[in-house]
């Protein structure tokens, strides 16, 4: 086992270091200088070498790698190379928002995903069941953008009403506004993963509850429900538990599109924004956070698994 | 394979011919009627994309009649903010979409299924190598990941598909590589390379064409996530650049210019929806039609 989650960690750890390779390539291969970005276009020849300079352009490319290698080891992430604000500042400032968002995402996704799963593996080919699948189906088809698009516009042009969408509402000074800044886009993103989740759910459900044990239960004349939820349950939510690890790895590093219709100042807007402009620092720094976030969880989850099901052995 | 084998040792007249191909198709879409629709689905697209300079009632880019109107007998969509016909740019959107999407998953899997075969038959190194660039590419954050190519290549048709093409590769590698590996253990293998095939010659001839149900199988799925991607890229303003008629770009035109109006983003979303809904139905069904091992992949 120990070898195991050294193994993996080494592997996590070179996995990491491989995207921080492509982020930093890409990020230069196009055109867009972020001197000129940052100055204008109006500036002078002189100031752009200048700035050049102080951001450290002028190094040879393998230089700039090392010199930002150095600096995610030692937790300075450095500047915004557009706007010359602090990046981990920006980060403190940013997560929280990200972070809200995901637990409620989350939240969707475990209260309507798994109890609708259930129904539907329980009440297999009954109306009930069908209408579940297909939600799911169509959940897993309609864009989320769309969707988002939608719950501002129609509300918009029938009734004149909008979320607070130009300010940041606390959770703690204002909970209502909060919730309506907060509710419609947590809803929206968790369409997906609610879909996919009763999908699993269901599927899941029905394999465990063709095992021998469930008939055993059955046969000593359990009720239903006793045999779904105290027997079956457990062992077939061990993909969904999979599933959800790997959706709040996705959702720590912010949702782009989502944060952007919403007009939401978190993680995902940052880094877009970052993209769009050719902000280097910020750009990889984030990319980095996100996959590093993303890589963790997914080996928390494979190491939990050996806890969650002790059938499963590693070498 | 010991199945085909005894077959061919058999006289002929003990060989059961099978019903005609045509009540074959015909039986597989009625046991799976999810399917049949997504393909009717389809195959409607596929229609109105190839017919849409005939199906459209107004050019598009044109100015049709009074902006922002909605859905009337003569514009069945409404018009737009620009007095366009929402409907003839919801039809010529189509050929976009489809384009894009068929493109850039038949260049992604024929990569991934180049990549995946060759890692699976090699073994070793070649192996080695290639897995830890697909752990990689997989563990890259898919949205950032297409961001940051369209940002670099630059916003245009043809770079949107490269994108998504590079995004589909490592996920196809993965599975063929697995279905490689079984496939390279088979004594048939081991008799080309006895009569002395080169291993281009095995990969292309023997390996490749066996496991083609599983590259299939695959393609139909990812192309529902590859027309998301690009509509997606399209609605962030990196994907087809306008005033081409994409579905994505016609929803944030809808969404983002004043005055904001609803059926210009819902049309276009709606096509969006049954496109992926199709190819959904249609992937699950070739999925539990061809290789029921995938199921719940």
């Amino acid at each position: 086992m120990t070898r195991y989650v050294v193994r993996r960690l080494a592997m996590a750890v070179m996995i990491l270091w491989f995207i921080s390779i492509i982020v930093f390539l890409l990020l230069r291969v196009g055109g867009g200088d972020p001197a000129l970005l940052q100055q204008g276009i109006n500036a002078t020849p002189e100031k752009i070498a200048q700035v050049h300079k102080e951001m450290g352009l002028d190094d040879p490319k393998p230089i700039q790698y090392l010199n930002w290698m150095k600096g995610m080891l030692t937790l300075d992430f450095g500047r915004s190379q557009l706007t010359q604000t602090d990046i981990t500042t920006e980060f403190r400032e940013r997560f929280p928002v990200s972070f809200q968002l995901m637990l409620m995402t989350m939240f969707w996704t475990i209260a309507l995903g798994i109890p609708f799963g259930v129904i539907s593996a329980a009440k297999r080919n009954s109306p009930a069941d069908y209408v579940v699948r297909l939600f799911a189906i169509i959940g897993l088809s309609v864009p989320a953008f769309w969707i988002a698009t939608l719950v501002l516009l129609i509300p918009a042009q029938q009734w004149g009403y909008g979320p607070p969408l130009n300010r940041q509402v606390s959770l703690f000074t204002d909970p209502w506004d909060n919730f309506r800044q907060f509710g419609p886009p947590s809803l929206v993103l968790a369409l997906g993963p609610i879909a996919s989740v009763m999908r699993l759910t269901r599927s899941s459900l029905l394999e465990v509850l063709r095992a021998d044990y469930v008939r055993t239960a059955r046969a000593k004349g359990l009720s239903s429900q006793t045999v779904i939820l105290r027997h079956a349950l457990k062992n077939s939510l061990i993909p969904v538990i999979t599933v959800l690890g790997l959706l709040m790895g996705g959702l720590l590093g912010g949702s782009v599109i989502v944060e952007a219709i919403f007009n939401l100042r978190g993680l995902g807007a940052y880094v877009y924004g970052a993209i769009l402009q050719k902000d280097y620092n910020v750009a990889q720094t984030l990319v980095m956070y996100t996959a590093g976030v993303a890589v963790l969880l997914n080996l928390g989850v494979d190491l939990l698994y050996s806890l969650f099901d002790p059938r499963i052995r590693y070498a | 394979m010991a199945e085909s084998a005894a077959r061919t040792t058999l006289p002929l007249e003990y060989v059961r011919k099978g019903p005609p191909r045509w009540k074959r198709f015909a039986r597989t879409m009625r046991a799976n009627p999810l399917g049949a629709f997504g393909l009717f689905l389809i195959l409607t697209l596929v229609l109105v994309g190839l017919f849409a300079p005939v199906l459209r009632h107004h050019e598009i880019n044109q100015f049709a009649g009074i902006p922002g109107r909605g859905p009337t007998s003569e514009f069945w969509f409404g018009t737009d903010k620009f007095g366009q016909d929402i409907y003839s740019r919801v039809v010529s959107g189509a050929r976009i979409s489809l384009q894009v999407g068929f493109l850039a998953v038949a260049l992604g899997t024929a990569a991934g299924m180049l990549i995946g075969a060759w890692a699976g038959y090699k073994g070793g190194i070649v192996d080695v190598i290639s897995q830890r660039i697909i752990d990689t590419m997989i563990a890259f954050p898919q949205i950032l990941f297409l961001l940051v190519i369209v940002r670099v290549l630059g916003p245009s048709m043809r770079n949107v598909i490269i994108a998504i093409a590079v995004l589909i590769v490592p996920s196809v590698a993965r599975i063929v590589r697995s279905a490689a590996l079984v496939e390279r253990n088979n004594l048939y293998i081991e008799a080309a390379r006895a009569i002395g095939s080169t291993d281009g010659r095995i990969l292309l001839r023997h390996i490749i064409p066996n496991i083609l149900p599983v590259g299939v199988v695959i393609s139909t799925t990812l192309l529902g996530t590859a027309i998301l991607a690009e509509a997606s890229l399209s609605f962030l303003g990196l994907g087809i650049p306008p005033p081409n008629p994409s579905w994505g770009n016609d929803i944030n035109v809808a969404r983002t210019t004043f005055p904001i109006n609803l059926w210009a983003a819902l049309f276009p979303g709606l096509a969006i929806s049954l496109t992926v809904l199709g190819f959904n139905l249609l992937g699950d069904a070739t999925r539990d039609i061809f290789d029921p091992r995938l199921r719940g992949r």
